[in-house]
């Protein structure tokens, strides 16, 4: 069984309702870690030795945030920042993430269709995420497409926030019981893309 | 009695024109002591007489100035010196000593040159030292190796004393005085008994300043009459120095030792308060008393074989100490201050030279030259500091452009902290563990020792009181916090700092918004009100508590602090002009903070982030 972290952040939870809903679902699962950055750092003091061992500890590293900026809330930033060292993550003797999954779940207020070159972001989702990619390959770890609730401000109705969470929930229980065909995920544009086919049942 | 209120009268008249003069001019006080006793002296308007007495008496000035460095020298510091001590100070003495020697050997015979070469390798602890401190050297580093080779000849003044009446070429009639006991003479015990008693004395010192002054002090602190802490401090300091004649070491010595072993007591800085005026004015007149010694009629006589001693004699050792330097990986800078610091010849000169004379070493007039060329190289002293500053000025200026950007050291700065109840003890804790060690002040014996016990170094005393600021050491450090309660002694206390430390910067606490107002009055750089912070806090947990995500909790704080600390700016000049607009000031940026912090949890994210998905972003 796969240990999973998920990373959340988001500066005001208390108006959230994709995230928090995600969360909620994920919330009781066996084997899934939830560390929320902003509760945990509300002055953005990072303990840089209890991030590195929780990452240590598992074996899948979710960033889960709202889609600020084309990019993550400032707080995900400076965790990298600092978390992130040389001879630990990276370089000759950075080994401690190595082989570790890792992907984002988002979520985003423009559509699939706004992600586009001819919409109105123009850029993909996987354009816009490549810094958190290429950060991924230089600690060694294997990243797979985002987890993506698009188009949220068209007015998503709670029964698609539920859904989606339910989703998020799927895709973690597999990962869990390693029942994620990672090759074939990697094929599709987001995680839950194609859960169906990408998941095989237990 | 008249006779003697004269000469006091004469001496301190002109200490008082002489040295303000002087300092004016950019000489520093030592050179105007000097040129007061010029002055005063047989060779200016002769208005003292018994130089050599008065030289004699005052040269316990430098025996409470050795008491004062060692007050400032924690014995674990003095352990870490020990390298500087004996490699600098060893070199320095010897390589001195023997260049010097090999110089006098020209007109001199061996014996009679050795003993010049060693009394001339001394420098001048009281001039060093005090011009060192007057111009806040005493703490770099450069001033720690000098004052590390001062110490090392204090140390070797010893041993010349014994083996200088060896070297003898004639025999004196009847003994010298070179040495007679106050109290008893050791030298008639065998050699064991007098190593003995020796070890004994300096084991006394030890023990006493260990473990018998913490609660003589607590008592006479207890008794809260000035005097008799004065009165104690002096009698610590002379009797130390009976003690040391008695067993004939030297009393600067001995007080050092003294100081050292009370350095880490809580009563240091009242100690310091209390000798440091008396060490002022004794240094002052022996100062003076240096001036007037100067024998210009034998110096016209002999002018040029003067001049020449003197040039050889600075030379020399100037050139041995620059050696030592570039020995010791000094940096160009300290070495010439090192190098040009310690050139000159000392006042234990006229001492030994004394102890040459009684016993029949060298002859009077052999002796007298050389100790002209002495007194004139202590008045040349302060003014080779001042060309030391102008090179150092002058290359400082030439390597301006590939200088590196000034590193904001915060660590090491020096901070008072007046008063240690719980909110100086927070941030006592608080700036220490920030790598900065707070001078502490408080004037509860019995709170000073319970904190002692955590391992604080705290002091007792009142911190209203000038001299008590000034030992703290007020005029090199940077920042007073004052954490006390009571309104009138902060003020007394702000107004004391502004007076007398206009450079200290000013960091209070005010107990509440009407005592913060008035010390803005007076003028502070940063101003907290005791409570609020805790406030502020505790109200963090509380919306915390009642379910508001951490981050967003501590936001609120955050505005609320930073409005708060900005209304209180505009409060404070409405309170000055109207009570009734005050009220209603108060009650208009209540609102507004209101409002504000009602925003920051209410801001309609749907509406920003319904800007997303519009064409073009807009809110």
């Amino acid at each position: 069984m796969k240990k999973i972290l998920v990373q959340f952040a988001h500066p005001a939870q208390s108006r959230s309702r994709i995230n928090r809903t995600l969360r909620t679902e994920i919330s009781d699962l066996e084997g899934v870690t939830i560390n929320d950055l902003y509760s945990n750092y509300p002055d953005f003091l990072i303990d840089v030795k209890r991030e590195q061992k929780l990452c240590e500890e598992h074996d899948v590293i979710i960033f889960q945030h709202p889609f600020y900026w084309y990019s993550t809330p400032s707080i995900v930033k400076e965790w990298m920042d600092l978390v992130l060292q040389h001879g630990w993550a990276y370089g000759s003797k950075g080994l401690a993430l190595q082989d570790k999954l890792c992907f984002q779940a988002i979520s985003a207020g423009g559509d699939s269709a706004s992600y586009k070159r001819e919409g109105t972001n123009a850029y993909s989702i996987a354009e816009l995420t490549s810094p958190f990619r290429a950060t991924a390959n230089l600690c060694k770890m294997k990243c797979l497409p985002p987890f993506a609730v698009l188009g949220i401000h068209r007015g998503i109705s709670r029964d698609l926030v539920k859904e989606k969470a339910l989703e998020y929930r799927r895709c973690l229980v597999a990962l869990r019981e390693e029942r994620l065909d990672l090759e074939k995920v990697c094929e599709g544009e987001f995680l839950n893309s194609h859960l169906d086919s990408t998941i095989r049942e237990a | 009695m008249e006779h003697f209120l004269l000469q006091l009268f004469i001496f301190l008249a002109a200490a008082t024109i002489a040295v303000p003069l002087a300092k004016k001019a950019g000489l520093g006080s030592v050179l105007g002591y000097l040129l007061a006793g010029i002055l005063i002296g047989p060779y200016g308007f002769s208005l003292m007489d018994k130089v050599e007495e008065v030289m004699h008496f005052t040269e316990f000035g430098v025996v409470m100035m050795l008491f004062l460095v060692g007050l400032e020298l924690q014995p674990s510091m003095l352990w870490k010196m020990r390298a500087g001590i004996l490699g600098m100070g060893g070199a320095q003495v010897v390589f001195s000593a023997v260049v010097l020697t090999l110089f006098a050997l020209y007109i001199l015979p061996w014996q009679q040159a050795l003993s010049v070469g060693l009394i001339l390798s001394l420098s001048s602890t009281a001039i060093v030292l005090q011009t060192l401190q007057e111009k806040g050297l005493d703490h770099t580093s450069a001033g720690r190796s000098i004052f590390s080779v001062l110490l090392f000849q204090d140390l070797a003044v010893i041993p010349m004393i014994a083996a200088l009446p060896l070297l003898a070429t004639s025999k004196v009639v009847g003994h010298g005085d070179s040495h007679h006991g106050a109290l008893f003479d050791i030298s008639s015990l065998p050699v064991g008994w007098r190593v003995a008693v020796t070890a004994f004395a300096i084991l006394l010192i030890l023990i006493v300043g260990k473990y018998g002054s913490k609660p003589m002090f607590r008592a006479i602190a207890a008794s809260r009459v000035r005097e008799v802490f004065v009165a104690a401090a002096l009698a610590l300091v002379i009797g130390i120095s009976v003690l040391m004649y008695a067993v004939g070491l030297s009393p600067a010595l001995g007080a050092f030792l003294g100081g050292v072993v009370l350095a880490d007591s809580e009563y240091r800085h009242e100690l310091e308060s209390n000798i440091e005026p008396f060490k002022g004015l004794l240094l002052g007149v022996f100062f003076i008393s240096v001036g007037a010694s100067l024998n210009f009629q034998l110096i016209s006589q002999n002018l040029l074989m003067i001049l020449g001693i003197v040039f050889v004699l600075i030379a020399s050792k100037y050139l041995v100490l620059y050696l030592i330097g570039s020995f010791f990986n000094m940096s160009g800078g300290d070495r010439t201050l090192f190098a040009f610091a310690l050139a000159q010849g000392g006042e234990f000169a006229f001492v030994l030279f004394q102890v040459c004379k009684s016993n029949g070493v060298m002859s009077s007039q052999q002796i007298d030259p050389i100790i002209s060329a002495v007194a004139i190289s202590m008045f040349l002293a302060p003014i080779l500091f001042m060309v030391q500053e102008k090179i150092s000025c002058d290359s400082a200026s030439v390597t301006d452009a590939d200088r590196e950007a000034d590193r904001i050291e915060y660590r090491g700065r020096k901070v008072i902290i007046a008063g240690f109840g719980r909110l100086g003890t927070d941030i006592g804790r608080f700036l220490i563990s920030a790598g900065i060690k707070p001078v502490i002040l408080d004037n509860d014996a019995s709170n000073v020792d319970v904190i002692r016990k955590f391992g604080y170094e705290v002091y007792y005393g009142d911190v209203t009181r000038l001299d008590l600021l000034e030992a703290a050491g007020a005029a090199e450090s940077e920042i007073l916090v004052i954490a006390i309660r009571d309104l009138e002694t902060s003020r007394e206390l702000i107004e004391l700092a502004h007076k007398h430390f206009p450079k200290l910067k000013i960091v209070s606490c005010a107990a509440n918004r009407r005592a913060a107002y008035e010390l803005m009055d007076l003028g502070v750089n940063s101003l907290r009100r005791e409570t609020f912070g805790s406030a502020l806090s505790l109200g963090q947990d509380t919306l915390q508590l009642l379910g508001l995500g951490p981050y967003e909790a501590y936001r609120l704080t955050r505005i609320f602090r930073k409005k708060d600390q900005e209304m209180m700016y505009e409060l404070y000049k409405m309170h000055k002009e109207s009570e009734e607009g005050y009220v209603s000031l108060y009650q208009q940026q209540s609102a507004i903070l209101e409002e504000l912090m009602q925003m920051d949890c209410d801001s309609d994210l749907e509406k920003v982030e319904k800007a997303w998905v519009a064409k073009s972003p807009e809110i």
